[in-house]
């Protein structure tokens, strides 16, 4: 064990083991997929290698008697301002494997502001009752999809005033919230029932993500929003009729500029016939839509798309939060996009390169405040709606976001983390602990799509109460109320530029 | 009747559940003496196994059998069927240690206690307030006791 290379023991965790509690009973081994637990038959007990620990907690939440703690390790590089433990370290890996530093999840670098703290929300007082919603109706109904310049109403034969203007289809949400895409392949069969089964029983929207849908879940459709990616795995006609909106994946937040990577470990018989790729074989998402190099050709996958599903559905487009998103977000509406989803920096992935999810594209809530702004600039935000995505935590960062702009919010990572997820990262290593970024048969079982579900469920309807009380304290009877309406919002701490860009007046003010 | 019902594509194989079992059945009722004490000690053992085979696994106990094979085979009458509760009991007082029983039941849910002449079975933990220790136990909701 001490003749090692130097390297092994730079490692992030330290499992420390309580002698007095620890009965022996292999819990541990059998739950950790990293082995980093294991039985020593010369000493007749439980052992462990600190290095092969990945933070996943795993054993921890499982262990019987609690014996077991995962700590950070202790052992501290010496102090320095530039050379941050997290760079040693990518360069002590990146010198023995020559090659890209994966990563899973959002980012974790702390140098970027989370703007969601730094906005408060507002609340009546004497001059204007705040509402009390255990008492009061409160709506929080959300439409997505184009909505008409003005109603035109004539009259039916019995006199009866009729609606004259031809509505655009529209996904009906019973929250401004719906699950983002995390293809069927980065996460399991159980959790994508899972998902499907608690939208449905909510009355919001999951998304398919980039790899098809399975037949047995398009009884969900109603509640499913089926991608199209670049890769185009598992899109069929059936496939784009499955569902209640079809959105084009352009771009993801914690990746932008780069496709999709599911590796063949992760490609078993399931994921194969729902993806139509071989088995075990990589399936590469190329970076760009090879079918979309300016606008117009947008415009040309947006209507063939529409066309497939006989306009009945609204057609998303999806980009990654970057630099000029308004005038992109702009382009997006006048190609023909019922909906545009801005997935910020911080949001999730099963992979990515960590140098990429770190430095490349912006956070959402200055992305949504100057996309919003922009379209409502040039007159057509009625012809989209606006969905956030990447980063959203709480109740407060959804009931911000739509005061922001946005007509509803995705989250993936905290839907994750309500099923267990502890954040480790290393979901592209296809071995999560937990269940969740892994196909393999035995680690899958872990999540029960019942319990799942449930706690799905559980989440969205706390964040809906939530919801509807700060709403309330503001005055407020309706989501719809509450859609841009920035002077709900003040800022603290913010220069002026970023308050500019968010539209936002300081606290005080 | 009520019975525990295993579900093999969700037990996860971590056999938590036979450490319910043991403290359930133990003198101390705490884990950690039922699994180094009583469990060395004294045979203490699990009613409820896991068996696993490639990915899928799952945890067997005495089913409760309606027509029960071991009650028809048990030479001294230590096992029974109570109708009432349904339950299939075992006096470990009467218990003569022949095997019978242990030969008869078409599920292996019978094991030998590992010191005595006695056997081990689950009685679905009937004096316990809140059903079956393992039921309680199972991280993934695998183990269900209902009505089938």
């Amino acid at each position: 064990m001490l003749f090692q290379p130097i390297n092994r023991n730079y490692h992030d965790f330290s499992i420390v083991r309580d002698k007095d509690a620890c009965i022996n009973c292999k819990v541990c081994i059998r739950q950790c997929a990293y082995e980093a637990h294991y039985w020593d038959e010369s000493r007749q007990k439980v052992m462990h290698d600190n290095a092969k620990c990945v933070g996943c907690h795993r054993c921890e939440a499982l262990c019987p008697t609690s014996a077991l703690l995962i700590q950070k390790k202790k052992s501290e590089f010496k102090d320095n301002a530039l050379w941050k433990p997290e760079f040693i370290k990518y360069i002590y890996k990146q010198a023995d494997t020559g090659g890209v530093l994966l990563t899973g999840m959002g980012s974790p670098v702390g140098n970027i502001p989370v703007y969601w703290d730094k906005l408060l929300l507002d609340a009546s007082q004497v001059t204007n009752p705040s509402i009390d919603p255990l008492r009061e109706p409160m709506e929080l109904k959300t439409f997505l999809g184009a909505k008409p310049v003005k109603l035109e109403f004539g009259k039916s034969k019995d006199g009866s005033p009729k609606l004259k203007t031809k509505l655009s289809p529209n996904i009906e949400l019973n929250y401004p919230l719906m699950f983002s895409a995390m293809s069927f392949g980065s996460i399991n069969f159980n959790l994508h029932v899972a998902m499907a089964r608690a939208a449905t029983e909510l009355g919001i929207c999951y998304n398919t993500g980039e790899g098809g849908l399975h037949k047995t879940l398009y009884q969900y459709g109603k509640n499913t929003i089926v991608q199209v990616a670049s890769g185009r795995f598992g899109v069929h006609r059936d496939f784009l009729n499955a569902g209640a909106g079809i959105e084009i994946k352009v771009g993801q937040g914690a990746k932008p500029g780069i496709g999709g990577h599911l590796p063949g470990e992760k490609i078993n018989e399931m994921v194969s016939g729902t993806r139509m790729v071989p088995l075990g074989s990589d399936a590469i998402s190329p970076a760009p839509h090879h079918d979309i190099y300016s606008i117009e050709d947008l415009h040309q996958l947006i209507f063939a798309l529409k066309e497939a599903s006989e306009y009945r559905v609204p057609v998303s487009v999806k980009i990654a939060a970057v630099h000029n998103v308004a005038a992109i977000a702009s382009g997006i509406v006048r190609a023909g996009a019922d909906i545009v989803a801005i997935d910020g920096m911080r949001g999730g992935t099963g992979a990515a390169p960590g140098m990429i999810r770190d430095n490349v594209g912006i956070p959402i809530e200055l992305a949504l405040a100057q996309v919003d702004q922009r379209l409502r600039d040039e007159g057509i935000r009625n012809r989209a709606s606006i969905v956030a995505a990447g980063g959203i935590r709480c109740s407060a960062d959804v009931v911000k976001a739509i005061a922001l702009g946005a007509d509803a919010v995705y989250f993936a990572t905290a839907a994750l983390l309500a099923v267990g997820c502890t954040l480790c990262g290393k979901c592209y290593t296809g071995k999560c602990p937990w269940g969740i970024a892994t196909n393999d048969a035995k680690l899958a079982k872990r999540q029960n799509p019942d319990v799942a579900a449930k706690k799905m469920i559980n989440l969205v309807h706390a964040w809906g109460h939530e919801i509807e009380e700060m709403l309330g304290g503001m005055g407020l009877n309706s989501i719809e109320s509450l859609r841009g309406n920035r002077d709900k919002l003040r800022a603290v701490g913010l220069s002026d530029t970023e308050m500019d860009i968010l539209g936002v007046k300081h606290a005080g003010r | 009747m009520k019975r525990v019902y295993p579900d093999k594509d969700y037990c996860i194989g971590c056999h938590i559940c036979e450490l319910a079992c043991i403290t359930a059945h133990s003198k101390s009722k705490d884990l950690i003496l039922a699994y180094t004490v009583e469990r060395t000690g004294e045979g203490l053992s699990s009613c409820k196994h896991v068996h696993e085979g490639g990915p899928t696994c799952v945890a067997l106990s005495c089913r409760h059998c309606d027509e029960p094979a071991c009650v028809a085979a048990c030479i001294s009458g230590a096992l029974q069927k109570d109708t009432e509760s349904g339950r299939t009991t075992y006096d470990r007082e009467k218990c003569v240690g022949c095997w019978s029983c242990l030969m008869a039941c078409p599920f292996g849910a019978i094991a030998r206690h590992p010191l005595e002449n006695k056997i081990v079975k689950c009685d679905l933990c009937f004096d316990r307030p809140g059903g079956p220790a393992c039921v309680a136990a199972c991280p993934n909701q695998a183990l269900k006791q209902e009505e089938r």
